[in-house]
């Protein structure tokens, strides 16, 4: 074997004192770390395909394995850190482009960690929610700018298609392929129980998950796969998918390792093929395009469904948007350089792109400079890592955030970023039956709902503390928001006052 | 002089209000609304009070009646020029005041009866409503030291910094007779000492009393301002008039439907209520989403021939309401009632979110009372 200079990451600590040698590590770990050696008589470990899943360890009985990070170490240097060098080497090695999975875990600025929510005192009371009613029920769509009237003067209740959720999160795209049968499974059923909408992804929608249509976004992606007729009146909503948080400006890529059985028929595409979607939508090179596209998936589905579209947070978004929301876009999603994905080069995933909280604000002020923000409703999404997140988000000016890393974290995740192995020990990125069965949609869609309630009523609390017995009162009320440690361009940006002011 | 709003800060407070309404169109003089505000002069910290009068100026009843605030001769000087420029007026005189120890630092104050000025109306191709509070947006926000704070017709609005009692008393509000009065205390937590800054807040003839501190404030704020207008006082008194102004004459929303706006019935409410009514309550409420108001108020609003009083939807302030014959009475406490009617025939308590809407009789006519 070629010398690759890699040295395992982590290190498999087991106590030997406490290991009985009974495998059930070597059963758990599909990444083929852990073996039994006869001759020695005892467990024996390769590091060096350790991706610190955590799976071994919380399935070990005898609590005797520890994942830790290898103390094994470059000479300390500011400039190339470990990471650096490590990842010459494997390009050096494999003359390819490098893969990551999940969300940008570089050091940059989190601003939600730099806002902090106001609080009554006083002059005006805080509302307790235990005891008074404390709404979270929201629509996305249009608003019309007209009222119409019949002969009698009553009012014509008539709207444009709205989604309407009971609480202001969604389950962002996941396509089936990039993730389980048993992970969609939990995720549809989740959003029936929530009352909100799960989203199917560039994958299309399994037939056995049609009847939670009224709680699922389809999605329309550049490679078109899984798009038909009753696809698109399968669903609540339908989601043009333009760009993805982790990926601006380019298609996904589904290795054919994971395009099998059901995930093919799905995404009518040929077993084992790669599903490589193009970078752009080729019948959309401007904004005249989108909108043929936005009005010809309405005329599908007679204008019954609101049509989102998704883009990622780039330099320019605020301008994108305003044209997207004048191409007839009922809804805009904005996916921040922090999303999540299941695979895409590395590079682009660290470097392109901005942070979700600028391009929200930014977005939000622009619609309303230009009077048009009422036409359009914000779903904020790129790493909403908490309810607090979630509310600030909401505070800035979304009318909902969209979460999918939270989610699969609820479903088991532990954060590993290989999901592009295929090799998913949580039985959620990944197609191989024995370890899809590991993930229980009983059990998944309960962890869900147990976490967008807990959710919501933490968000009801912090309601409650500012007196808003209302989330349509939170929406936009910058007001409540203040910075720290914010220079004054960011504190622009974000329209808030430091904190003291 | 520092405005409110000026600093980018917002100031909270609280307040007293109280309103006396003759659906007869009897008009009385200033008298009895002052010594119903008074009574609550522990509602109240001297740094603002004001009234609103309709039915005040029969002689002018079709022209803008502006009332104005200069600071010097200078915005005086700069403001008239705009005004000329754009209004035929027809009358202008200072406004008759009466000096005493507990006002000070009175501002010139000015009233102009004007109507828009035919070329420039056409020119602007908006109706004269629009043209009107367009002009007085410009000058507040762009003549500095000017402050147009009453515009409506056959109403005006006065107001100053002390308590409301010795605000009556400066303006000599006796002389004056109207059919609907409503009156402000206010209790800011602090303020520049800008008579701007005293309540009502008034755009055209729609006048706003307001007690409360509202939670929804910002999110208001930046609904509105994307149909021109201006928080530029950014108090809640100033926002709450610009929903109204465009709830009722920009979108026609009758004032029970703003109300259903504003303090929207809670979604168990309106899940509670047969088809019909749940689809138009479901519809405002998404609709006018971001003008959903939140945390404690109680406000009056006046208009031409009308009143509406409305809690929010918690009644987190407190509001009562009285009649006797023909007139009816709004105050934050039912003392400030009783002390100038002790016999009153039905005494109730709004619930929260339930506007009460008055209007002039059909056949109302102008008596003096
Ligand atoms: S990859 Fe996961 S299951 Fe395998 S050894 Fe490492 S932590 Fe354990
Ligand atoms: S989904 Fe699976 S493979 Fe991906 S990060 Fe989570 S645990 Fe690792």
């Amino acid at each position: 074997m070629a010398q690759e200079y890699l040295y395992p990451e982590f290190q498999v600590v087991r106590d030997l004192s406490r290991c009985t040698g009974c495998r059930a590590c070597a059963a758990q770990c599909a990444n083929g770390v852990h073996r039994y050696d006869a001759d020695r008589g005892q467990m024996v470990s390769d590091e060096t395909r350790c991706v610190n899943c955590h799976r071994c360890v919380a399935f070990c009985p005898e609590r005797a394995l520890k994942i830790v990070k290898d103390r094994q170490c470059f000479r300390e240097n500011d400039n190339w850190s470990g990471d650096a060098i490590r990842e010459i080497y494997r390009q050096a090695a494999s003359g390819g482009v490098l893969l990551s999975s999940m969300g940008n875990a570089k050091e940059y600025p989190v601003y939600w960690d730099r806002l902090l929510i106001n609080a009554s005192q006083v002059t005006n009371p805080s509302i307790d929610p235990l005891r008074e009613p404390m709404e979270t029920k929201t629509f996305l769509g249009k608003k019309p700018d007209t009222l119409r009237r019949d002969a009698a003067g009553r009012l014509v209740p008539e709207l444009p298609p709205q989604l309407e959720l009971d609480t202001p999160i969604l389950f962002s795209a996941m396509s089936y392929g990039s993730i389980s049968y048993n992970a969609h499974e939990s995720l549809a059923r989740a959003a029936q129980a929530l009352g909100t909408c799960y989203n199917t992804g560039e994958g299309g929608l399994h037939r056995d998950f049609y009847r939670y249509g009224a709680n699922t976004i389809v999605q329309v992606a550049s490679g078109r796969f899984g798009v038909h007729r009753d696809y698109l009146e399968a669903g609540a909503a339908i989601e043009i998918k333009i760009g993805q948080g982790a990926k601006p400006g380019i298609g996904g890529h589904l290795p054919g390792a994971k395009i099998v059985g059901d995930v093919s028929a799905t995404r009518m595409i040929p077993e084992g093929s790669d599903a490589i979607s193009p970078a752009p939508h080729h019948d959309i090179y401007s904004i005249e395009d989108l909108r043929q596209l936005v009005y010809s998936l309405k005329e599908v589905t007679r204008g019954e469904k609101p049509v989102i579209v998704k883009i990622a947070a780039v330099h320019n978004v605020a301008a994108i948007a305003s044209g997207v929301a004048r191409s007839g876009a009922d809804i805009i999603a904005i996916d921040g350089f922090r999303g999540g994905t299941g695979a895409a080069p590395t590079r682009i995933r660290d470097n392109v792109g901005i942070p979700i909280e600028l391009a929200l604000a930014a977005v939000d002020q622009r619609l309303r400079d230009e009077g048009i923000r009422s036409s359009v409703s914000l779903i904020a999404g790129g790493s909403i890592r908490s309810s607090a997140d979630a509310l600030k988000a909401i505070l800035l000016g979304a009318d909902a955030v969209y979460i999918a890393t939270a989610a699969l974290l609820a479903l088991g995740c532990h954060l590993c970023r290989s999901c592009h192995s295929g090799r998913c020990n949580w039985g959620i990125a990944t197609q191989r039956p024995e370890l899809v069965a590991r993930l229980d949609p009983d059990e998944g869609a309960q962890r869900l709902v147990n976490l967008v309630t807990a959710w919501t009523h933490e968000i009801k609390e912090m309601m409650g503390g500012m007196g808003i017995n209302s989330i349509e009162a939170a929406r936009g009320n910058r007001m409540m928001l203040r910075g720290v440690g914010l220079n004054e361009i960011e504190l622009g940006i974000l329209g808030v006052k430091h904190a003291g002011q | 002089m520092d405005r409110e709003g000026q600093n980018g800060f917002r100031i909270p407070s609280g307040c007293a209000v109280s309103a006396i309404f003759s659906k007869e169109g009897t008009r009385r003089s200033g008298e009895e609304i002052i010594r119903s505000i008074a009574m609550m002069h522990e509602r109240s910290n001297g740094l603002g009070g004001g009234f609103a009068a309709y039915g005040i100026y029969p002689e002018y009843k079709e022209l803008y009646a502006l009332h104005v605030f200069y600071e010097g001769k200078y915005s005086k000087e700069q403001c008239e020029a705009f005004l000329f420029e754009h209004f035929d007026v027809v009358n202008l005189s200072k406004i008759p005041t009466r000096k005493s120890p507990a006002i000070q630092d009175e501002p010139l104050i000015w009233r102009y009866f004007v109507e828009p000025l035919h070329t420039k109306l056409s020119e602007s191709q908006l109706d004269p409503d629009t043209f009107v509070s367009r002009c007085v947006i410009r000058v507040n926000s762009g003549i500095d030291g000017a402050y147009i704070f009453s515009s409506g017709k056959d109403m005006g609005v006065f107001k100053a910094v002390g308590f409301p009692e010795d605000v009556g008393a400066f303006y000599r509000l006796e002389e004056y007779k109207g059919y609907c009065w409503i009156a402000h205390g206010r209790y800011p937590t602090n303020t520049p000492g800008w008579w701007g800054g005293a309540h009502p807040f008034a755009l055209l003839d729609r006048a706003v009393v307001h007690n409360g501190e509202i939670s929804s404030y910002d999110a208001n704020r930046r609904n509105i301002e994307m149909y021109g207008y201006r928080c530029n006082l950014l108090t809640d008194t100033e926002v709450i008039t610009y929903i109204l102004d465009f709830l009722v004459r920009r979108r026609g929303l009758s004032y029970e439907e703003a109300a259903n706006v504003i303090a929207a019935p809670f979604w168990s409410t309106i899940a509670a209520q047969e088809e019909a009514e749940k689809r138009r309550l479901t519809y405002l409420r998404n609709v006018f989403s971001g003008l959903l108001i939140t945390g404690p108020f109680s406000i009056i609003v006046g208009f031409t021939g009308g009143i509406m009083a409305l809690n929010d939807r918690l009644k987190l302030r407190s509001m009562v309401v009285g009649e006797k014959d023909e007139t009816v009475y709004i105050a934050s406490e039912e003392a400030a009632i009783r002390v100038i009617q002790p016999e009153l025939e039905r005494v109730w308590a709004p619930r929260g979110g339930e506007p009460v809407v008055i209007r002039l009789h059909p056949t109302a006519g102008e008596k003096e009372g």
